[in-house]
Order: C-alpha cells, then structure tokens, then sequence
C-alpha cells in the first residue's frame, strides 16, 4: 500500500495482513538489539499540526526501530490558524526528498488532500485528521484485542468478538476508524453515548446504537470495552452544550464499578489516551485486572512499524 | 451597429429572423432580408431567449478584485448568456449606503456587458443590528430594489420584520441568505450520512427551513415581498409550496449546483465543492429539480462566488464557501431540466430572464422576443459540446465545481441593449 488515510480504505484481507506484520514487527522487539535494517535511508516527516506527543513518540520509535531518519516538524500552527499554509509546508519537505509523511492535523481530510495533491509523492500515513480517522490507533486495538482474545496468531480476524465505544462518537476519529476497521474484521460494534455525542448519519454506520450504557452492557456484552475520551469543555454553552455536567456524564457513561463487575470474565478495558480519570474511566477501572491500556501503547509501536514498512518500502503484504 | 438574426428557434419553438437595430428588436418573423450595412447572425438550430438575468451575482468589487471585478464579472455575464446581474452587497465596504451602490453601479455602465444592478445591504455593515439607509439606496442612481445581507442571514426576528415593511415603500424586495447562525457554527457541509463519515462538521436542513418558515410567516403578517436565495432543502420547498397556496408573496431562487451535485463531493475533501448553502443530499437535489420544474422555486440564481486560488487551495475547513456559475449555469439548466423534458425553453426564459427581471424590478429585462421590446438577447446553441477549462473562462477565478466536465451547450451570441457583447461564443 502506497497511503494509510484511513481505516475504510483497508478490507479484511489487508487489514489482517498488516496485523500479522505487526506481530512480526511485535516479535523483533522482544530481541536484544530492537533496530531493524528495513528503512535504512529512508526519510521519514513526523508531520504534526497538532499536538500529541504520545503518537508522535510512538511514529518516531517505529521509525527509527527501522533505521530510517525522522524529522520532527511541527508547525506553529496550520492555514486554519493562519500559519504557513499545508501546501506550502508540504511542498517543502517535497524538496528534502522525504519519503513518508506521518500527518496529524486538525482539519479533517488534510491527509487525504496532501496524498491527493501535486505536492508531494512521498507516502502519506494519517496520524490523527480532525474528526475523522485515527487509523493507526485502530490498528493497535485490534491487535491488542486479537492478541488477547484469539492469541494473534497470523491469518486470525475479529470475528464473533463484540467491541463497544462508549463516549464522545460524535467528535472521535477514533471511534470512526474503529468501527470501519473493527467491523471490516468481522466483530460486532455497539456505540454507547447520549445523543447529543452521537452524529446525524449514524444511522447509517454498521453498528449498533444504545443510549444507556447499562442496558447495553446486558443486551449488547462486550468482548471488548473502549472508552473514549471525553473533553470537559464540550459541556459548556462555549463549547456546544453537549452534557449538563461531569458528574452527570460520569453517572450516565462512565466506566465504575458496578459496571466493571458487570463485564464478563474475559472482557477487556479499553481507552485510547489521553484518560480523564473520573470522568470516563475511573482509576479502578483504568489500572484493574481487565485494562490492556498500557498494552495498547506498546502493541501502537510495533502497528506503526508494519504501516510504515509496507507503505515505505511498497512490500506486499502477505496475502493481499 | 444593427444585426440580422437568421432561423433562430424562439423559446416556442416557433423559428424566426430577427433584426436588432437602435437598441431594440425592431422586427421578430421573417424571412427578413439583411439590409445594407447590417451583419447577418446565421442562427440555425440555435435558441433564442430573452437575455438572462442573474438574481444573485458577487461581483466582488470594491474590496476584493484579486477575484474579481465589476468588469470580469460583467464578461463572465455575458459570456454565459446574461445581459443582467445583481451585485450582491457583501463587498468592502459593504453596500449599504447610496454612495457605495452608485459606484457598483457606475463600475457596471463603464464595463458595458450587462446591466449591472446593485443589491443594497439590510443591514449596515451587514452586521444584522440596524436597518441600512434603505430608501436612499433606493432613490440614487443605482434604484436598487433589491436589498440583502447575503451571506449573512438576517437572524433577528424584529429586523427582518422592520425591512420587510420599510421596503414596501419603493416596491423593493429583501431576499434572504436562510440560515440559522447557531445552528451553523464552524458548519462545514451538509449534515447527513456523509458528514458523519467523513468527520466535518454540519450544516443541517433545519438551520434553513426554520428561517424560511419564519419569513414566509412574516412576510403574511406583514404583507410584504420575499425573496428566497438558494434554497438547497426538500423541507425548504414544501415550506415555500405551502406559503404560495396561502398567496404569501414569496419568490424563491435555487442555484445550478444545487440543482446538479451533492455531498457526496464532500468525499473528495476538495474545497472547490465548499459553498453556503452546502450541497445536500440526492434526495434534496431531486426536490429542488422537481420544484424548479412545477414553479415552485420560481428562479435559477448563480450565486456566483470567485475566490482567488489560495482560498481553496487548502484544508477543506480552511476554505472560503463558494464557487462559480455564470458561464456555466445556462447549459447545466438545459442538461438537467431541457434535456430531460422537465422544461421548455419558455420555462427557461421565465425562470432565467423573465422571473428574475420581476423580482428585482428591472423594467426593460426580462422581455418577450417581440417587435419593439429591448434588444436583449441570448442566442444558445444546444448541440455544442465543450470542455470547462477554468483558465479559459471569463471570470478572474477558478473555483468553477465543473472543471473538466464536458458541458452540453453553448451561449454563441449575446446581445445587451443592441450591442453583441458575445459573437461566435466570445466576448467582444
Ligand atoms: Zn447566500
């Protein structure tokens, strides 16, 4: 694959495909000596118009476990804000012969236009668009949950498992890249908010819809439990009234106790971080038996090194 | 300069020569004879309509000519067929005083391609709190009779009602950009299924229907005229089909793009398909089809809107709302309404020159091709084939949203007042 712009573009052939290198990639990591050759000469652009230090960190570990060169570059702000403009950035990493451009950015569809554009044949990998996709971060959460669901052994898909998200749908790349990439695996998706969080058109996505978590936990139980994030500044009038309160949110969606002891045995917790403790997850639940959220965040380097070997070095994927 | 039409197709269908002579249509029948001096327009299986007149036009001039002016409006016009257009006020400074209308208008009468007719703002500044100089911007030179805060909705309640009784007094009209500020903000396209997917922000149905609901309603209450912009809903034409079987004085406009795409171009995250309204669903776009058909939007405005390139040369919520139209409006109407047989070219001529003239009060638009009547005149031929090349097109930008499309027909002449401001398809 020459982009990864987002999780809709990967059927489940590909998808699996790319978890098995992830596995591969997982599997080198346990070594003494973690680098890998792979990239050597390659030039990779972290490319962050917004910030966030965790999956920049975690781009430039895969990246430089490949021995390719990494260039940090983060623009005081894009043409949304009146910076320099995207093309105008891109065009110049274009002219440093870059070879992967990693783009986190807060308009949604800013890598779909530089993968799109004259501006570059680099590749492009989306690191996060707006409210858009997030398709790494789904990626290793569907590595982590078939790694402890169904063992991650190679070929392996999600079917039969169910996943709910619970939470801010309406403003989560995360949740828009989960549900195509989770379903495209074939597990049963189940989205858990107040309507208010929810998008005009969800209608229309391949999942299932409950406004009350604990009625979804019994009718709906999870295999796997995300929670996401939810920005306290939605519920101001400012900030477009979403929810009355935090404590009404937490009572309404957040993951306590009762609801943990409601899981089955198996389940497992599931957020993407930044956490609100207290908020949406509360600390029980963040640090209990069942949470894999730490989990997550080492399966997220071995994920980025398979996207970026198989967008970089142009390697069929096997299978695909 | 007189000109003599040969075996053009009236908009009955009825062929007939015409000759043009001192700004008039001296004679309409035929066979007429070329008399001496006179330059012969072979018309063979070209239409022949009354010159078009645009509703809604942005100009851009003053303030923003790095994307276009008065005079690249004007031939952008003309070349589409249009011996008319209405200024839309939203430059800077804005045109909400006698003096800034005088001189759109005037900037018009020096480019000398159409009839240039200011629109004057509602509100000053178009900031939606006090009441513009109205009646002067009426009684100057540019007679505006149309007034707007196009691209701003009057929101307030108590403004629209007051402009939409002060304007009853010089016969003018206040047409309305509906669209419910809170319900918009930081809206990006329209809120369905493909925002929901692609992750942008929405502008929903209701933020246009509510505010059209309200001023049909006041507009009764006060017995005064309406005007509609670019009604992009299927709830906003049943709302207008409804206040016109309770005889509510209302006129409604729907723009070529919306009458030919959709969200679905949201897909592609290029800003060229950002406008205001956004472009709807299918089904919107069949509603407002079938309702230009049946009458019920009574009117195809372009809502031409250039920007320079770097306004759309960016990310999609970055970009400016707005494309353009004049050039490509005419033959977008006859591939989706002519050609369908959802129109007749009378249907054209009343919902492209006729209606259009009415509602903004331009007395010699807007005419019947018959002897005697102004020598404004389209000649469209309707078996051309061309492709939109956006840097050979007469308006000073580029964000045409069918670049690259082959189009199915061509404006070959215009004539605006007796002069050809386009012959064998260019400007002249
Ligand atoms: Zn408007």
């Amino acid at each position: 694959m020459k982009h990864l712009l987002s999780a809709a573009d990967l059927g489940h052939d590909q998808a699996v495909a790319v978890l098995d290198v992830a596995e591969e990639m997982a599997a080198t990591q346990a070594r003494e000596i973690k680098k890998l050759p792979t990239l050597r000469g390659k030039t990779v652009v972290n490319l962050f118009f917004e910030d966030s230090t965790r999956t920049r960190i975690s781009f430039e570990t895969a990246a430089k476990r490949l021995s390719a060169d990494v260039i940090n570059f983060s623009p005081k702000g894009s043409s949304v804000s009146k910076g320099e403009s995207l093309k105008d950035t891109v065009l110049t990493l274009g002219a440093m012969h870059t070879d992967g451009i990693v783009v986190r950015h807060p308009a949604s569809g800013a890598p779909y236009q530089i993968a799109h554009s004259t501006w570059t044949d680099a590749s492009v990998i989306n690191a996060g668009d707006g409210t858009h996709q997030h398709p790494t971060q789904s990626l290793l959460d569907a590595m982590t949950i078939r790694r402890r669901l169904k063992g991650g052994q190679a070929g392996q898909d999600l079917s039969g498992l169910a996943v709910m998200i619970v939470g801010d749908v309406l403003h989560s790349r995360v949740a828009r890249s989960g549900v195509d990439l989770f379903t495209a695996l074939g597990a049963k998706v189940t989205l858990v908010a107040p309507a208010t969080l929810l998008p005009v058109g969800v209608e229309a996505w391949p999942a299932e819809v409950f406004h009350d978590l604990d009625r979804a936990l019994a009718e709906a139980p999870p295999d796997a439990l995300m929670m996401l994030r939810v920005q306290r500044e939605r519920m101001s009038s400012a900030g477009g009234g979403f929810f009355p309160s935090p404590q009404e949110y937490a009572r309404e969606y957040g993951l306590d106790a009762p609801r943990l002891a409601a899981l089955a045995p198996h389940a497992l917790v599931m957020h993407p971080g930044p956490m609100n403790r207290g908020l949406e997850i509360t600390s029980e639940a963040a640090d209990g038996a069942r949470s894999v959220i730490v989990e997550q965040v080492a399966n997220g380097v071995a994920v980025r090194m398979a996207v970026l070997y198989l967008t970089l070095t142009g390697a069929k994927e096997p299978g695909a | 300069m007189s000109y003599l039409i040969k075996g053009a197709a009236l908009p009955s269908g009825r062929r007939a020569d015409i000759r043009i002579a001192g700004g008039a249509l001296a004679e309409v029948g035929g066979p007429l004879t070329a008399g001496p001096g006179e330059a012969v327009v072979d018309a063979e299986g070209l239409v022949a309509l009354p010159g078009l007149v645009d509703i809604h036009t942005h100009l851009r001039e003053p303030g923003r000519e790095d994307a276009e002016t008065v005079l690249s409006g004007s031939r952008a016009a003309a070349a589409g067929g249009y011996t008319c257009v209405h200024a839309m006020a939203n430059t800077n400074p804005v045109a909400d005083t006698a003096g800034v209308v005088e001189q759109v208008w005037r900037l018009g009468r020096a480019a000398g391609y159409v009839d240039v007719r200011p629109v004057g703002a509602v509100s000053v500044g178009l900031q939606g709190l006090h009441l513009a100089e109205l009646a002067a911007m009426a009684r100057s030179a540019a007679q505006v009779r149309v007034f707007s805060d196009d691209g701003q909705c009057v929101w307030d309640p108590v403004l629209m009602r007051r402009a939409l009784e002060y304007v009853k007094g010089f016969g003018a009209v206040v047409a309305q950009h509906a669209q419910e500020p809170r319900l918009t903000e930081g809206a990006q396209m329209h809120e369905g299924v493909v925002s929901s997917q692609v992750g942008l922000a929405g502008w929903p149905a209701v933020a246009e229907e509510s505010i059209i609901a309200r001023d049909v309603l006041l507009a009764e209450h006060v017995g005064s005229r309406l005007h509609v912009c670019h009604v992009s809903t299927a709830g906003s034409v049943e709302i207008i089909r409804w206040a016109k079987a309770r005889r509510i004085d209302v006129t409604a406009e729907v723009t070529p793009h919306h009458l030919l795409l959709t969200d679905e171009r949201a897909r592609t995250y290029n800003p060229v398909f950002k406008v205001n309204p956004p472009l709807r669903s299918s089904d919107d776009a069949e509603a407002v089809r079938a309702a230009l058909a049946d009458g019920t939007l009574d009117v195809v405005g372009t809502d031409h809107a250039p920007h320079p390139r770097e306004a759309k040369d960016c990310e999609w919520a970055a970009a400016a709302f707005g494309m353009t139209g004049l050039e490509t409006a005419l033959p977008i109407v006859h591939q989706l309404m002519v050609e369908t047989g959802r129109m007749t070219w009378q249907d054209v001529a009343a919902a492209m020159s006729a209606r259009p003239a009415l509602i903004g009060r331009v007395a010699d638009q807007g005419r019947p091709l018959a002897a005697g009547e102004p020598a404004n005149l389209t000649l469209f031929d309707p078996s051309a084939r061309w492709t939109v090349e956006p840097e050979r097109l007469q308006t000073a930008s580029g964000n045409t949203p069918v670049a690259g499309w082959e189009l199915r027909g061509r404006t070959v002449a215009t004539f605006w007042a007796g002069r050809a401001t386009v012959l064998e398809g260019e400007v002249v």
